[in-house]
C-alpha cells in the first residue's frame, strides 16, 4: 500500500472524467440504472423500463413489469416466483453471446454470487464493458464460479469495499455451526439467512461438511429451496417448521428462516433457539448485536475486500467503476495503485442493514 | 488467550445478563491461576500497561495500513482495537503458538515505549483476529463490551459460590492476577488480611424518586449537594504509621488530586460525604460551597500547585460513616450512624469536614416546597434516607432516594451529528446543538451550546439517524453537518461561564429531552436566554 500515496487526485480525477465521457459515451449510468444508449436498453434498472437485461434474481435488481428482460434461466424461473409472471422473458444462456438493437453485444458469464447470476459483457466501438452485478470468487455449491474476463471497463459492486472486511473460510463458519448444535443438543440454532442464494448456500455447505440431519425450514423459504433443487442443486433432507410433530423433533438441528423472522413470534414454537445469523456483515461484532445474534456466522454471497481488490488487479482495466457498497474506500485503493475509478451512487441497491 | 478471546466474544454476543454472569463463571472456575485472575482485571479494574495506548495501535496501524483507508474503516467499525484487528496484516507463516494471557500481560508489562513497536506486532502474529482483538483490549484497558465491574463480581461471587458482599470487601487492595482472593474463593483459604489498609469500601447508592408522597417519620431529609461523592479513608497502615485516602465513587483514588483531604485526617474511620470547594455559589454564605464548575477545575489533576490549594480549598461534606476506630457501623441503623458521625465530628479537622445539615421540615408538602427553590440555592435536589437503613453496597429497594430538582429546558436546533462508538456504531448519536447568536429572522447565527448522546429512546435514535442522513449539508471525516432544521429541546442541570467553548457557556448533563419536530428553527432559543441562567 505504499505506491505513491501521493496521486494528484482532484486534476487527475476532472481530467479523467472527461476523458470517459468521450471514450464510453455509448453507456451512461444514471441513478436508477445503466443505460446501454445504442440498444436504449437498462442493466438492472431500478424502475420499469421497456428493455431490462438483469444479472441476478435480487429484488434489488430484479424488478417486475419490464416490457422485455433479458437474463440466464435460472433469473427468470426466480423472477418468474417472485413476480408470478414471465411476459417478456428472453432467456440467455451463460457465454451465449446476442446482439442487441444499435449493434450491441451481450454476453452472460457467471459471477458466482446466487444461482443464475451473471456479469454481463457489452461489447460496442470496438470498447468492452462489463458489469459485475453482484458476485463472489470463493466456492459455492450452489452456482457456477465467478470467471475473470478482460474488458476497458469494470462496472463492479463493493458491497463489502472495506479492509475489516475479509470473511474467514466458509468451512470455519459452517464448523461454528455444527459445533453449537453438537454442544447444546436440547436447543436448536435458528439461521438468519436470505431466502435467495444464503439460505441455499448454508445448506449446501452444511452437506459439504457431512451434516446429513433434516434441516427445518420456515415456510418463506421453501419454494425458493424447490426450485434450486430443480435445477439440479441437491439440499438434502429438508422439512418445514409448520410440519414439525413436536418441538424437540428440532432439537440439535439447524432451523432457516429469513432475516426478518429471527426475533419474531414465530420463532417461539421452537427448542429454545440459539440465533444465528449468516452473512458478511457478522464480521463487525456491533453490527451482529444490533442484530440481536448470538452466533455470528461470517458466510457471504459478496466478494470481500481481498477478493473485489485482486478481482480489479486480475480484470485489469482502463477504468473501474463503482456501482454500489463502500465506494470511497475502493476508489482510495485504486488511487494508490494508480488504477483509473470512478464511483457512480446508484441508488436503490440494499447496502447498510441490507441481508447481504 | 483462545479461551479469553471466546469468552470475550461470547460476553459481546450474550444479551441476557445472567448468561453473561454463567459465561464468565464458567471460564473463572475452568482456567487457571493466573490467566483468570489476568482476565478478571481486565474485565473489571482494568490492566494498565503504560507503553500501550490507543495511539500506539495507530501508530502501528499507520506503518501497515494507508492512513485514509485506516480512517473508513475505523468509522464504519466504531471500535479502534477492533478495527486494528482486522486489518492487521497475516504474517505468511505460523510464527508460534497462541500466547497464553499470562504470557501476554508479562509481555505487555514488560514493554516500554522504545520497545513496544516492535514487541506488540511479535504477539499480535501469533494470534487470529479474534486473538488479536483480545489482546488488543487487554492491552489499551478498554473493554467497553458491557462488563461493568459489579457483574464480574457477581460472576466470580456465582462461579465459586460465596457471598458477593464478601468479594466486594475483599476485592479491594488486591491486586492482579488475585491469587489470593482465588484461594479464598476457590480453595476455602483464609480471606485476605486488610484490616489495617485504607481500603476503599462499597458505597451505598440511592434510587430516583419518583412517588409523589412519602412518610417523613421513616425517611429523614437532606440537601443533595453539587461536588462528588467521596469516600474518606484512614487506617493504621502496614507500617502502622498510619494512611489517609481519598476516593471518588468508583473507587479510583483521588488523592493526588485533594491532597489536602487526606493530609488532614488523621483518626481511623471510613467516612463518607461529597466533595465540594469552598465558595458561596451552593446555599448562598451558610452553604458555604461553590459550584460544581468550581470543583472541575481541581479534577483529574496529578499534582496542584499551592495557589489552587490556596485559590479553590477542598473540603468534604460528610453524610454518612462507615466505621470508626476499625469498628464496622454498617450494620447500624442510618440513625445511630449519625449520631456516631455527629460525635465523631469533634475529632475531625473543621477546615476540611463539616456535616451536611438535616432538613428540618414538618411534611412532605413542605419538603417538596423547598425541593422547588433548590435551583435558587444552586444545590442539586434533595436525599431520602430511611432512618432504620444499615449501610448496604449498591442500590438497594426502599433505602435510599435522590430527588432532584427538575431540569432546566432551552429549545436548540441540531447543527453537526456523529458516528457513535459501541453499539451505537452505525447510528449517528452524538449531537452538537447551537442556539441563535442574533435575531434568527435577520442576520442571526447558530452558535454550538453543547453536545448530547443521550435521553432518547432506540425508535428515536433510528428517527434522529435517518434525520441526519437524509439532511447532510457537509461532511468532515466522521462528522456531517445537517441543514439546522430540527429542534430539540433540550434538559440540562445547570449552565456554566466556561472560556473553553466559543459560546462562552458550558452546559452540565445536556440530554435530549424531546425531538420538537413541529417547531421550526427560526423559533429556537436565542444564547442570551441560556446566559441568564448562569449562576457561578
Amino acid at each position: 500500500m505504499s505506491e505513491n500515496p501521493d496521486l494528484k487526485g482532484t486534476s487527475a480525477r476532472a481530467f479523467h472524467c472527461d476523458r470517459v465521457a468521450r471514450a464510453f459515451s455509448w453507456i451512461r449510468p444514471e441513478p436508477w440504472g445503466i443505460h446501454v444508449v445504442p440498444a436504449d436498453c437498462w442493466i438492472d434498472p431500478a424502475r420499469a423500463v421497456d428493455r431490462a437485461l438483469v444479472t441476478h434474481g435480487h429484488a434489488d435488481h430484479a424488478r417486475g413489469g419490464h416490457g422485455q428482460t433479458y437474463a440466464t434461466p435460472e433469473t427468470l424461473a426466480i423472477m418468474k416466483l417472485r413476480y408470478a409472471t414471465s411476459d417478456g422473458a428472453v432467456p440467455v444462456a451463460y457465454h451465449e453471446t446476442i446482439t442487441l438493437p444499435g449493434g450491441v453485444k451481450a454476453t452472460w458469464i457467471p459471477a458466482g454470487h446466487v444461482l443464475g447470476s451473471a456479469q454481463i459483457l457489452l461489447e460496442h466501438a470496438g470498447e468492452r464493458i462489463l458489469v459485475t452485478g453482484d458476485f463472489k470468487r470463493r466456492a459455492d455449491p450452489t452456482c457456477p464460479p465467478f470467471e475473470v474476463t478482460p474488458c476497458d471497463v469494470f462496472i463492479t459492486e463493493a458491497t463489502f469495499g472495506l479492509p475489516v472486511f475479509r470473511h474467514p473460510p466458509t468451512q470455519h463458519e459452517i464448523a461454528k455451526l455444527t459445533d453449537a448444535l453438537a454442544a447444546e443438543p436440547e436447543r436448536c440454532v435458528l439461521v438468519g439467512a436470505y431466502a435467495l442464494g444464503k439460505a441455499q448456500r448454508v445448506i449446501a455447505e452444511l452437506r459439504e461438511a457431512g451434516h446429513a440431519q433434516t434441516i427445518w425450514l420456515h415456510g418463506a423459504l421453501e419454494k425458493m429451496c424447490r426450485l434450486y433443487e430443480d435445477f439440479g442443486v441437491d439440499l438434502g433432507p429438508l422439512s418445514l417448521v409448520s410440519e414439525a410433530p413436536s418441538k424437540e423433533a428440532m432439537a440439535g438441528h439447524a432451523v432457516l428462516a429469513p432475516p426478518s423472522a429471527l426475533n419474531d413470534r414465530w420463532s417461539r414454537r421452537l427448542p429454545d433457539p440459539r440465533t444465528a445469523m449468516a452473512s458478511g456483515w457478522m464480521r463487525v461484532r456491533q453490527r451482529a448485536r444490533q442484530r440481536g445474534v448470538e452466533l455470528p456466522l461470517i458466510i457471504s454471497d459478496h466478494a470481500d475486500w481481498d477478493e473485489l481488490t485482486r478481482t480489479v488487479t486480475e480484470v485489469a482495466p482502463r477504468e473501474t467503476w463503482i456501482t454500489h457498497g463502500r465506494e470511497e474506500a475502493m476508489l482510495r485503493w485504486c488511487e494508490l495503485h494508480q488504477k483509473k475509478a470512478r464511483a457512480l451512487a446508484l441508488v436503490g441497491y440494499e447496502d447498510e442493514g441490507g441481508d447481504d | 488467550m483462545e479461551a479469553f478471546a471466546a469468552l470475550l466474544d461470547t460476553l459481546v454476543y450474550t444479551r441476557s445478563r445472567n448468561a453473561k454472569i454463567a459465561a464468565l463463571a464458567r471460564y473463572l472456575r475452568d482456567t487457571p491461576d493466573p490467566d483468570r485472575g489476568y482476565a478478571l482485571a481486565a474485565l473489571s479494574d482494568g490492566l494498565d500497561f503504560t507503553a500501550v495506548k490507543g495511539s500506539t495501535i495507530r501508530a502501528l496501524m499507520r506503518e501497515r495500513v494507508d492512513p485514509e483507508l485506516w480512517t473508513l474503516s475505523r468509522d464504519y467499525v466504531g471500535d479502534s482495537a477492533e478495527t486494528a484487528s482486522l486489518l492487521w496484516p497475516e504474517p505468511e507463516q505460523v510464527l508460534g503458538p497462541p500466547p497464553t494471557v499470562a504470557e501476554a500481560v508479562d509481555a505487555l508489562a514488560a514493554m516500554t515505549r522504545s520497545t513496544v513497536a516492535s514487541e506488540l506486532p511479535a504477539l499480535l502474529d501469533r494470534l487470529d483476529a479474534e486473538g488479536r482483538y483480545a489482546l488488543l483490549k487487554l492491552a489499551t484497558g478498554a473493554m467497553r463490551i458491557g462488563i461493568s465491574a459489579r457483574l464480574a463480581k457477581t460472576a466470580f461471587a456465582q462461579a465459586f459460590d460465596v457471598g458477593i458482599e464478601d468479594v466486594e470487601e475483599h476485592w479491594h487492595g488486591q491486586s492482579p492476577p488475585y491469587t489470593a482472593l482465588f484461594d479464598w474463593a476457590a480453595h476455602g483459604a483464609a480471606p485476605p488480611d486488610t484490616e489495617n489498609l485504607p481500603l476503599f469500601r462499597p458505597f451505598m447508592l440511592a434510587h430516583a424518586f419518583e412517588a409523589d408522597d412519602l412518610d417523613l417519620d421513616a425517611y429523614v431529609a437532606e440537601w443533595k449537594w453539587d461536588g462528588i461523592r467521596v469516600q474518606a479513608v484512614h487506617a493504621p497502615g502496614e507500617s502502622g504509621t498510619g494512611e489517609s485516602r481519598l476516593y471518588s465513587r468508583s473507587g479510583d483514588d483521588i488523592s493526588a488530586s485533594f491532597p489536602e483531604i487526606p493530609a488532614a485526617l488523621d483518626v481511623p474511620c471510613v467516612l463518607d460525604g461529597e466533595l465540594l470547594v469552598r465558595g458561596e455559589a451552593q446555599g448562598g454564605k451558610e452553604g458555604g460551597a461553590a459550584s460544581f464548575n468550581a470543583l472541575q477545575q481541581r479534577l483529574g489533576r496529578k499534582t496542584v500547585s499551592k495557589k489552587m490549594l490556596r485559590e479553590a480549598p477542598a473540603f468534604v461534606r460528610l453524610y454518612d460513616v462507615l466505621q470508626i476506630d476499625g469498628e464496622d457501623l454498617r450494620p447500624l441503623p442510618w440513625a445511630r450512624r449519625r449520631e456516631a458521625l455527629e460525635s465523631l465530628l469533634h475529632r475531625l479537622d473543621p477546615e476540611r469536614f463539616d456535616l451536611s445539615r438535616l432538613i428540618d421540615v414538618p411534611g412532605f408538602t413542605e419538603l417538596a416546597a423547598l425541593r422547588e427553590n433548590a435551583r435558587d440555592a444552586a444545590i442539586e435536589g434533595v436525599m431520602l434516607k430511611r432512618r432504620d437503613s444499615p449501610y448496604v453496597a449498591g442500590r438497594k429497594t426502599g433505602l435510599w432516594y435522590k430527588w432532584k430538582r427538575d431540569p432546566l429546558l432551552i429549545d436548540c436546533v441540531l447543527m453537526y451529528a456523529q458516528r457513535g462508538s459501541g453499539k451505537r456504531s452505525s447510528f449517528y448519536s452524538d449531537f452538537t446543538f447551537g442556539c441563535w447568536d442574533g435575531d434568527p429572522d435577520g442576520e442571526g447565527q447558530l452558535l454550538p451550546v453543547g453536545k448530547a448522546y443521550f435521553g432518547f429512546t432506540d425508535a428515536e435514535l433510528k428517527e434522529l439517524d435517518r434525520h441526519v442522513r437524509q439532511h447532510t449539508v457537509n461532511r468532515f471525516g466522521p462528522v456531517r453537518e445537517t441543514d439546522k432544521s430540527l429542534v430539540f429541546e433540550v434538559a440540562f442541570d445547570s449552565v456554566h461561564a466556561s472560556a473553553r467553548h466559543k459560546s462562552g457557556l458550558a452546559m452540565r448533563f445536556p440530554r435530549i429531552h424531546r425531538i420538537r419536530s413541529d417547531k421550526p428553527a427560526h423559533e429556537a432559543d436565542r444564547i442570551e436566554s441560556l446566559r441568564a441562567l448562569i449562576r457561578d
